[in-house]
């Protein structure tokens, strides 16, 4: 098999767990702070439980995005050292302050959270916790700048093109890319997103039940208002990253579109409502679309044109040289698609929650013992999200500059990442198992037992 | 002659060294435990003791890998992808470790502590193995052709220097470990770690005197550092005597002190027999990466230089407060082992 594919397997396998994990810790840290805060200003213990009880899910949680997170930074040097080599001047750079501004910040505050309670000064203990939300969420801005160099590379030398090796010359063009100060929010509100679901669904299946009805209820509550407003919020965000990938990646555009050849001759680019494609993901078997109202999405004008991915494609084998600039459209339409509608369930989701409980009918919902499968909306948002950025982008690994193709360690073989590919899936399937069990054992249990830090455990006596 | 680019390779050689003194104790508390912890409290008991610092330990790690990838790319292209297999076994340690400090109390069953304790220990041993095998085989040099790219695979790094800088780091970890938990723990556990500690400073100290004997035969050390070459691994014996010496009188954080010079004397050493090159190669001295030609550009070195000079006194400012707000020792007593 070829060792680039098996790389690029390999780093969207583990991307893409580590990804489980990241949203859930950046928006649950935020509310796991804020009943907290709660907590210290009123006293009351049901705070406290909410804390205990949110917190311990979301340190679970955590654990897993941490360990996985390690090989993010590996994995760069380890198959794509060539890419390393060629953008290491700008892309290690942000890489590095993540470590040095977030990780430590992140990793000791939230040491302290877990070891101070009853321990350590409340105010001080308060702060942990806020401290290792700031870091958390300042590593996601860290690594987003250094993606948002690959989607839209600014800042470095034009001399440094011939040179083979990029080089930087401006780190605040660096830090200022437009992409990034779009992805960041609408990264940290698909965290909030996810974290309100999380709690919607969990809460949701103790309400069924009508156990624990304080705690639940209102954690029932705050998950629906904040899920609501983070999803709207999250998309409306998306939308102006969607106009900007249109001047700067047309093609992903195109490819997010399943638009093939956009006809200049007629005012307006259609919508694809669905596509089916052909076994190369290129190609289209069938299609419903509705004319004009690309066009009206994309720049709220009804005659405006985006350009198709042939039409694209012309303009960059003229603007690169021949090849084949068109990525594997069919993951991007879906990954898109999928994103798109996950998140008009969530609105639809939060919505009812938010009418039932404006009639004081929450209790009563007959629809609570589904909303548990709520749980899956933001983590199918959260990777077709990925998928879409990532895929989009391809043949390109930082894009107009290098290929991915030309971007892999020349020393590995097929042999070797395969071995680690089935090695890491191996590893991760099982921890998985691991994490899912726990979270559910944990979630099921309700604040019982994360007031005892265990499951399982006999209860001898209650305090 | 002092420009950006040796500070750093300073830097970074203190990011190591802050890694392995730090990390080096709860490696070896980890590769304890089973031993240590007779009961399932004690355990806990043995895994708190770095319960709020070991996460904190690894960012060091992390730190190290982002400051080579910003300040000596080729340096960081190079090793990661030359050293892969062997990095994929260290990761899949760190990532078994990190999660079974959090997973293994989290259930009752016996069984399910049994697995992730044992998790605890291979995830410790295996990093603490592999990082010395690594370490080594970069003072002995390893295969790099003149394209900066490495031409062995995982068995060239298994050979015997390389094996022996991967013994001698487990023991030493193992020594700092158990010291480390004769100053945290209580009672009956602390003993234990004492005993313990006693019986590792025998092969911590037959290993890192071979490693100095062996390093003059398969390594430049001789020519390269001359006076130093003794003066150095001379010092880190030393200390490491002064650490068994304390550790009889009962000193024991004085002894603690003491291994954590050894560790720090032994990578002194090392950086010091690299630099200014940070990749020899055997194939061909000329084809070595060193500060030069592995590095960023200076204006990248100039930027990260001003960032670290802002965060590293803050991490080393509220780091070290953890291990004051948490200087207590562990009581072993179960209300206090719930967390």
């Amino acid at each position: 098999m070829d060792p680039v594919i098996l790389s690029r397997l390999q780093f969207a396998a583990t991307t893409i767990y580590h990804f489980f994990f990241v949203p859930l810790t950046l928006g649950l840290v935020w509310v796991v702070a804020g009943l907290h805060t709660m907590y210290h200003r009123t006293g009351d213990e049901k705070w406290k439980r909410m804390t205990k009880f949110w917190g311990k899910l979301f340190l679970i949680n955590f654990a897993m995005g941490v360990v996985t997170g390690i090989v993010q930074e590996f994995q760069f040097g380890m198959n794509w050292s060539e890419y390393s080599r060629y953008v290491g001047d700008i892309f290690g750079a942000p890489l590095a302050i993540e470590a040095l501004s977030a990780f430590f910040l992140e990793s000791t505050f939230l040491g302290i959270w877990i070891f101070g309670w009853d321990r350590i000064p409340k105010k001080l203990h308060l702060a942990s916790i806020w401290l290792a939300a700031i870091g958390s969420n300042l590593s996601a801005l860290w690594i987003l700048i250094a993606n948002s160099f690959m989607q839209h590379p600014v800042g470095y030398d034009p001399a440094s093109l011939e040179a083979g090796r990029l080089v930087l010359s401006n780190f605040a063009e660096l830090i200022f890319n437009r992409k990034a100060w779009l992805a960041f929010p609408h990264t940290i509100l698909a965290g909030l997103t996810t974290a309100a679901f999380f709690m919607f669904g969990i809460s949701a299946w103790h309400l069924a039940r009508k156990q624990h009805v304080e705690i639940f209820k209102k954690s029932f509550q705050i998950a629906a208002v904040l899920g609501l407003v983070a999803v709207c919020l999250t998309g409306l965000i998306g939308h102006e990253q969607g106009v900007e990938v249109m001047e700067t990646q047309p093609m992903k555009m195109a490819a997010i579109e399943a638009l093939w050849q956009n006809d200049l001759d007629e005012p307006g680019s259609p919508f694809s409502v669905l596509t089916i494609f052909d076994g190369s993901g290129k190609g289209e078997v069938w299609s419903l679309r509705i004319p004009r109202l690309l066009s009206l999405i994309s720049c709220f004008d009804l005659n405006c044109e985006v350009l198709g991915v042939e039409q694209v494609q012309a303009q960059y084998a003229e603007l690169y040289g021949p090849g084949d600039y068109i990525p594997l459209m069919s993951f991007v339409y879906w990954g898109f698609r999928i994103m798109f509608y996950s998140a008009l369930l969530m609105i639809g989701l939060g919505g009812l929650a938010i009418l039932a409980m404006l009639r004081k009918r929450v209790e009563k919902m007959k629809l609570m013992k589904w909303f548990p499968l709520a749980i899956f909306l933001p983590y199918l948002a959260n990777t077709g999200g990925w998928i879409v950025t990532e895929m989009g982008r391809q043949p390109w690994i930082v894009q107009g500059l290098l290929k991915t193709q030309d971007a892999m360690s020349p020393n590995l073989s097929s042999g070797m990442i395969l071995f680690t590919l089935i090695g890491f899936i191996a590893i991760y399937a099982a921890l998985m198992v691991a994490d899912v069990y726990l979270l559910v054992r944990f979630a099921k249990a309700g604040p019982d037992a994360t007031d005892r830090g265990v499951v399982g455990e006999p209860v001898l006596v209650e305090k | 002659m002092f420009d950006l680019n040796t500070l750093w390779f300073i830097l970074i050689a203190v990011l190591w060294i802050g890694f392995f003194f730090l990390e080096g104790f709860d490696f070896g508390v980890g590769m304890l435990l089973p031993f240590l912890g007779k009961k399932d409290e004690e355990r806990r008991a043995v895994i708190n003791a770095i319960g709020p610092h070991w996460d904190g330990n690894e960012v060091w790690l992390l730190t190290a890998g982002g400051a080579t990838f910003a300040a000596f790319p080729n340096w960081y292209a190079t090793l990661f992808s030359g050293f892969y297999l062997a990095l994929f076994l260290l990761l899949i340690g760190l990532i078994v470790r990190g999660v079974a400090f959090e997973f293994r109390s989290k259930n009752f069953e016996p069984k399910w502590r049994r697995f992730w304790d044992g998790a605890i220990f291979v995830g410790s041993f295996l990093p603490a193995l592999l990082l010395g095998v690594a370490f080594a085989n970069l003072a002995r040099g390893v295969p790099i052709d003149g394209n900066m790219m490495f031409t062995g695979n995982l068995l060239t790094l298994l050979n015997p220097y390389g094996l022996l800088g991967g013994l001698t780091s487990v023991a030493v970890f193992l020594l700092h470990g158990a010291i480390f938990l004769e100053l945290k723990l209580g009672g009956g556990l602390r003993e234990r770690a004492e005993a313990f500690a006693k019986i590792l400073w025998v092969p911590a100290l037959v290993l890192v005197v071979l490693l100095a004997v062996a390093s003059f035969f398969f390594t430049g050390i001789a020519s390269r550092l001359e006076a130093l070459a003794y003066v150095l691994p001379a010092a880190a014996l030393v200390v490491l005597l002064l650490a068994g010496f304390f550790l009889t009188r009962k000193r024991i954080g004085w002894a603690f002190g003491m291994t954590g010079l050894t560790i720090v004397l032994t990578l002194v050493t090392f950086f010091a027999l690299l630099f200014p090159r940070v990749m020899i190669s055997s194939t061909d001295l000329a084809f070595s990466l060193d500060i030069w030609n592995a590095s960023s550009s200076p204006y990248t070195l100039k930027l990260m230089t001003i960032v670290a000079a802002i965060f590293v006194p803050l991490i080393l400012a509220y780091q070290g407060y953890t291990y004051w707000v948490f200087r207590k020792r562990v009581s072993g007593e179960k209300k206090d082992l719930v967390y």
